[in-house]
Formats: structure tokens, C-alpha cells, sequence
């Protein structure tokens, strides 16, 4: 029971991409994203691969992991790959059958479209695989701090986001108490029709919900009484810090950056 | 001896129209004390926790902690001296792992983050739980749960602890655990102690006992007083431990008890002392 509870994908681990400030993580990601679109040739696509690849190595997440996070892709990737070698009639006409010509032009396309989507979920699935969801809502509290400034509830939203992860497990065990209790007393939730298991649901969810609520006020003054007045002079425990590690993958990054554009045609 | 709770002609209801959940209630409690307040399901005990941390105002009389009144504008400075710890363990729990939940109270006053490092390791080893600093609350038992929202408390230092039945939702063994620390914390801090119970085996310690009654403070004595009110205590809907059962009935069948026993080992003690007697 304890195995399925941890919440997201994140494989504990030391290494230099654990390591990294989460912001650090997520800016590159949202950049890297950003600039897998401007790749056009071999080179420029060739110098992203590496440098995800490379990630994924020193980040010695076991594969196995990291092809979880590639299944519900898989498919995609495949059928606009296929799609592309259909429609697209740019090129030299390289293969002909009965009434399907297919040009280089598809493959081409087919492929570069494939890697794209290949590396992006690659880079995305890396940062939830090496950080934690709390260190995730810690640099999203502070990478959105400026909005504070528009009155956009920053604080709270990342208390709100730490306070779920906070209970998903506790609601997780509940919500398995319950049902071995209702199923002790014949609820089946597992076989019959859809009809029948929605029905044997409801048993689960009210009282589900009922707990969940007085949970809810409970913490709300437990968190009142331990003087919790709002994000205004509040420090952290958890500090984000950027360290050496974090200049350098950014330099590394910008010359990423900088081969890529160089070797894209225009 | 410094006086650092007192309730002055305190009476309080949660809605206007409803009956009064407190009557002119009053009471003093000093430093350094360690008051048991016992009372069955509704007596209003919470009602007084709550009020004395600021979460609940009365509407007659008035609260002082420290020389302060309690109202709107000093409740920050209140919950700063007054630390509570609630009945159920999950409920309370608002950290992601241990030591976020500790530094929770910490973070709330702004300590330095250099300050709430050094106040995490001592109030967790006062606790014992040092060695779960990145542990989760799914992984903890209720006592654990319960040991670490004490250490939260301590961390900010107050000069009083109020547990209000901290240990009712635990197994005997959770039990234990909960009142060797208190007890242990009570001898090495300066700290006034309030410890809320329906349980009477659990007011032992206490240097005297407030007990109540709808709403009312039915009688103000120390243990030993309060275990020789058996029939009374039932009256008013309180389980009398077995213990005092059992010395009851022995000074029925004639063996003269002649000091009401607070534990096992006290009646043990007694009936030894008469068997080398005859
Ligand atoms: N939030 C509330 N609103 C209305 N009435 C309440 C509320 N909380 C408690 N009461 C009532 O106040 C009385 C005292 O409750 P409480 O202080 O919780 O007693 P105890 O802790 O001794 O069991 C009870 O009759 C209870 O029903
Ligand atoms: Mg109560």
C-alpha cells in the first residue's frame, strides 16, 4: 500500500539534475519547448537530442521510468509520423504502391515531428521525475511572486497546492478503510454492471466527503491557533538557493541556444 | 508564585438565544503548574481551550494571560504564549514531512531560518522524534503525529501548553508514549500545562484538578481529592478508574485503605504494607 502512495512520478536519487534549484529545471524546460519548434536540420536537431539525452543520463533515472512516461505518447508519436508520410508530397517520390506514392519529403517531415514530440515529453517527464511536487510548488510560489503585485493570491495558491500533497495520501488511506468496511458489508465497487458499481460508489463518497470536511475546519483553526495570519512576514524553512550547478547548466544551455540557431536554415 | 492564566466571571455561547455553554466561569492557573481539566463529552472543556488561545471570544467577563486581555488586537501576541495541540493527529498535521510541519508555527512569526534549524532539532529530541525529520504523516503513527505537533508548540517557546485530549484518538500504547512526554516536558521547560481529558487515570500528574461540569466548575482539588469522590464523579458522568473501583470495594470487605490509591503501584504498595502488618 505505501508503494502506491506516493503522489506523481518522482524517483528520489542525488544526482546533479536532483540537485538543481526546481526554478532552474523549470525555466530551461519552459525554454527548451520554446526552441524544439525552431529546429530544422539535422545538426540543430541533433544537438537537442544530445543535450536531453544527456540529461536523462546524468539524471540515472532507471529507463524503465522514463518509458513509463513515454507510453500514453507512443501512439501519438507513431501516427503523425504515418500521417505525415500519407499527406505530405513534397520531395523525391521514393516508394510507390497501387495508389499511395510516398515522398522523402513525408519522411522527413514524419520524422522531425516525431522527434519533437519524442523530446518534449522527455525533458517534461525528467523534471517531475527528479523533483518533488513540493519543490515544484515552491519555485512556482516564487517564480510567480511578481504577480503579487496584480493582487493574484500567489501564497495561497502554493499553500493550497501543499496542503493537497499533504493529504492525498492521508484521503488515499481513508478512502481504502472505507471501502474494505462497505465491502465487508457487501458493497461490490468491482464487478456487475457500470450501473450497479456507480451505485455502490455513493456509499464511499458521502462519508468520504463528510470527513473530508470536518478535516477542513479542524486544520483551518489548528493552522490559526499556530498563528498562521497570511503570507505577509512569513519566512520559509524550505529555501531555494541557486548554486553552481545552476549557472553552469545555464551556460551550457545558452550555448545550446546559440549552436542551435547557427545551425538551423532559414 | 506568578499568575498567568485568569478567568474573570467568564460566561460564553457559540449563537445568541442558545444556552450558555460557560456560566461565570473563574479561575486562575500560575507558572510553572500543571492543571488537569476533566468533564464529561460537552462540558464545555474545548470551549475553554478556544478561548484562551483567542479562537473564541466571550461575551461576558474577561480572559487575561500574562497580565493581557484576550481580544481582537492582542491575539497574535496570545497565540505566540499559548500553544495548543488538538485531538486528532491527522487533523493537525499541516507540514508535508516532520520538519515542515514544525517549522509551520515558526515560518507564521517569521523566525530566521537559522532559528527555526536549531528550535526543530531541540523540541523534536524533547520529543524523540529527531530521526524522522523528512518522514511523511502517512508514515507516522498517532502518537508519532501527536509528539511531533508537541515539538511544533514548543518550537515557538509559549508559557503555556494546552492538549486538549491529545490523547484520545490514540491506542494505550500511543497513550503512553503522549504522557511520558508530556510529563518529560513539563520537567525540563518553564511551562505552565493544561492538559484536557475525559479520563480520569490521565489527571494523576496534575498538581490540581479543574473539573467540570455543564458548563460550570463543579470542583477545584488536587487528584488524590478528586479520586475519593467516586460516587459524585459518576453522577456527573465520569468513568472512575478501576483502580479506585478496587480499593473501594477492598475497604467494603474490611481491609482498611486507609490513602486513596492514585495507580497500581500505590495500592500494591499499601496492601503490602498491611500484610507485614498482621
Ligand atoms: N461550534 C459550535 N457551535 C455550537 N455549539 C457548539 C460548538 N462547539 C461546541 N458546541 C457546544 O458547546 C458545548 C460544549 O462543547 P465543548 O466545549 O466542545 O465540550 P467538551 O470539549 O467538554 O466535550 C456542547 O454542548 C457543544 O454541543
Ligand atoms: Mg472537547
Amino acid at each position: 500500500m505505501n508503494n502506491s502512495l506516493i503522489i506523481g512520478q518522482y524517483v528520489p536519487g542525488n544526482s546533479i539534475v536532483h540537485r538543481l534549484d526546481p526554478r532552474t529545471k523549470i525555466t530551461i524546460i519552459f525554454f527548451f519547448v520554446f526552441i524544439v519548434f525552431f529546429a530544422n536540420t539535422l545538426i540543430s536537431y541533433g544537438i537537442l537530442t544530445i543535450f536531453a539525452l544527456t540529461s536523462m543520463i546524468t539524471s540515472r533515472v532507471p529507463i524503465r521510468f522514463i518509458l513509463k512516461g513515454l507510453t500514453p505518447v507512443w501512439f501519438l508519436i507513431v501516427f503523425t509520423f504515418i500521417l505525415h508520410l500519407f499527406v505530405t508530397k513534397e520531395g523525391t517520390l521514393i516508394f510507390h504502391l497501387s495508389i499511395f506514392k510516398f515522398y522523402s519529403g513525408g519522411v522527413i517531415q514524419g520524422l522531425a515531428i516525431s522527434v519533437r514530440f519524442f523530446l518534449l515529453i522527455l525533458v517534461t517527464s525528467l523534471l517531475t521525475l527528479t523533483t518533488t511536487p513540493i519543490e515544484i510548488t515552491d519555485a512556482i510560489e516564487d517564480m510567480l511572486h511578481p504577480l503579487n503585485k496584480i493582487k493574484f493570491p500567489v501564497h495561497e495558491l502554493a499553500l493550497m497546492m501543499s496542503i493537497s500533497l499533504r493529504f492525498i495520501p492521508t484521503l488515499m488511506q481513508e478512502t481504502d478503510k472505507i471501502s474494505k468496511a462497505q465491502a465487508s458489508r457487501g458493497v461490490d465497487f468491482r464487478t456487475g454492471p457500470i450501473k450497479d458499481r456507480a451505485k455502490a460508489v455513493v456509499p464511499l463518497l458521502v462519508p468520504l466527503f463528510v470527513s473530508a470536511f470536518k478535516r477542513a475546519e479542524e486544520l483551518a483553526m489548528a493552522m490559526e491557533a499556530r498563528g498562521y495570519h497570511g503570507g505577509e512576514g512569513r519566512t520559509k524553512l524550505r529555501e531555494l538557493k541557486i548554486g553552481k550547478h545552476d549557472i553552469l547548466i545555464y551556460i551550457l544551455f545558452a550555448f545550446v541556444i546559440a549552436i542551435l540557431f547557427y545551425t538551423r536554415s532559414y | 508564585m506568578r499568575k498567568i492564566i485568569e478567568f474573570r466571571n467568564v460566561s460564553f455561547r457559540y449563537e445568541d438565544e442558545q444556552p450558555w455553554v460557560l456560566k461565570n466561569l473563574s479561575f486562575e492557573i500560575y507558572e510553572n503548574e500543571w492543571i488537569a481539566i476533566i468533564g464529561h463529552n460537552g462540558s464545555g472543556k474545548s470551549t475553554i481551550a478556544k478561548l484562551l488561545n483567542g479562537l473564541l471570544f466571550p461575551q461576558e467577563g474577561e480572559i487575561l494571560i500574562d497580565g493581557k486581555q484576550v481580544n481582537q488586537d492582542t491575539i497574535w501576541d496570545i497565540r505566540k504564549d499559548v500553544g495548543m495541540v488538538f485531538q486528532n493527529p491527522d487533523n493537525q498535521f499541516v507540514g508535508t514531512t516532520v520538519q515542515d510541519d514544525v517549522a509551520f508555527g515558526m515560518e507564521n512569526r517569521g523566525f530566521p531560518r537559522e532559528d527555526m534549524i536549531k528550535r526543530m532539532e531541540e523540541t523534536l529530541s524533547a520529543v524523540g522524534m529527531q530521526d524522522y525529520l523528512l518522514t511523511e504523516p502517512h508514515r507516522l503513527s498517532g502518537g508519532q503525529k501527536q509528539r511531533v505537533a508537541i515539538a511544533s508548540v514548543l518550537a515557538i517557546s509559549p508559557q503555556v501548553l494546552i492538549l486538549d485530549e491529545a490523547t484520545a484518538m490514540l491506542d494505550p500504547k500511543g497513550r503512553t508514549e503522549i504522557m511520558q512526554t508530556v510529563t518529560d516536558v513539563q520537567s525540563e521547560n518553564e511551562l505552565s500545562l493544561i492538559t484536557i481529558t475525559h479520563d480520569l487515570t490521565e489527571v494523576v500528574q496534575a498538581d490540581r484538578v479543574i473539573v467540570m461540569n455543564e458548563g460550570e466548575i463543579w470542583r477545584e482539588a488536587l487528584p488524590r481529592e478528586i479520586f475519593s469522590l467516586k460516587d459524585q464523579l459518576r453522577e456527573i458522568g465520569l468513568d472512575v478508574p478501576f483502580i479506585t473501583v478496587l480499593a473501594d470495594e477492598l475497604n467494603q470487605l474490611g481491609v482498611p485503605i486507609t490513602q486513596e490509591p492514585l495507580n497500581h503501584e500505590e495500592l500494591l504498595e499499601e496492601l503490602w504494607t498491611l500484610h507485614s502488618k498482621t
